[in-house]
């Protein structure tokens, strides 16, 4: 697919927890803004905790509207999981803080900023002091 | 060795996990989240039944289909880690019908540097690659002296043995346990564990070719 000019990145949170990824995916929504395309790929296929690759490849899909996608993944095999799909240059790995590098990469993909910013917004998250 | 040969490998792995489920299920508890030896039960599994429902004609794409039904259905973080070697030893393997024991050893040799790719683990942090990367090193050696293959592989099972319980003084540094530091001390790495069960089914099938 062609990236359009107002094509958004899309966002995918993968957890061990499907309510986790789902809640977080929700709160992105509210706070980043309900245009910007977030996914949840959380828990195994049959509702345990872990990852699932085909969960994260069906949300990826669900997501991509030609600008690329980001990936937020929490921890262990979430991240693993993670790295057996990204595309360089397409699909990357955000290396973030779970909830405020998802709600930081959201705002700024909301702005219809390209793939490379997203990420480097999504990564100011790290730094970023609460206190 | 042929596709039969590890075809014998796979579902001699796969009934060690299962018989083995809950000794590693509760070295996982002691430093890990109590998963692996479900997680690892439950891909096995599902690698048996992706063998059965399309029979692969190749020793290389025994291992890729195996690796690829791991990596969809283990869950943990085994599951992309052991998905992957297995893949990368398919690939290595070629369309080959028959794999010489160089091409074995090349094999593992693809599969440790995928694994290290992957995860990101050196020797002595804790993790599978302590069992793995010794037995790779004694197959590489065994092979390049001539050594006869069931000697060959049970000088390989003994490595991946030993590298298991030099584990256990070991303070992990990737994983889950490495969020324990020095409380990781004193226990054996899950995943060193089940490297050893799949060198044990590498012996187990040669010993029955």
């Amino acid at each position: 697919m062609d990236a359009q000019p107002e094509a958004m990145v899309g966002i995918v949170l993968v957890s061990h927890s499907a309510g986790l990824a789902e809640e977080v995916a929700e709160l992105v929504r509210q706070i980043g803004g309900a245009e910007v395309p977030v996914a949840a790929a959380g828990g195994t296929d049959d509702g345990g905790l872990g990852t699932s690759l085909d969960k994260v490849s069906a949300a990826i899909e669900r997501v991509d509207r030609g600008a690329g996608v980001i990936l937020i993944p929490d921890l262990g095999s979430s991240v693993l999981t993670a790295k057996l799909v990204e595309e360089p240059g397409s699909v990357v790995i955000a290396d973030v803080p779970f909830v405020e590098g998802a709600i930081s990469a959201a705002v700024t993909a909301g702005t219809g900023a390209p793939l490379a910013g997203v990420l480097a917004a999504a990564e100011e998250a790290r730094t970023f002091h609460k206190l | 060795m042929d596709t039969s040969f590890f075809l014998a490998w796979i579902n001699a792995i796969a009934t060690a996990v299962q018989a083995e489920r809950d000794h590693l299920t509760q070295l996982d508890a002691a430093i890990g989240d109590a998963d692996h030896g479900a997680n690892l039960d439950r891909g096995f599994a599902a690698v048996r039944q992706a063998l059965t429902d399309a029979p692969p004609q190749t020793p290389g794409a025994v291992l890729t289909a195996a690796g690829s039904a791991l990596i969809r259905k283990v869950g943990g973080a085994s599951g992309p880690l052991y998905g992957t070697a297995f893949r990368q030893m398919g690939r290595s393997l070629g369309d080959a019908a028959e794999i010489t024991p160089e091409a074995l050893a090349a094999g593992l040799e693809a599969a440790l540097a995928g694994i290290q790719k992957l995860g990101g683990a050196a020797e002595g942090d804790k993790t599978l690659v302590d069992a793995l990367a010794p037995a790779v090193r004694a197959l590489g050696r065994a092979v390049q002296d001539g050594t006869k293959l069931t000697d060959a592989l049970a000088a390989t099972e003994a490595a991946a043995q030993e590298g298991a319980r030099a584990t256990v003084p070991l303070e992990a540094r990737k994983g889950r346990a490495s969020y324990l530091g020095p409380r990781s001390v004193g226990h054996e790495d899950p995943g060193a564990a089940s490297t050893v069960l799949i060198f044990a089914a590498l012996r187990e099938a040669a010993g029955q070719a």
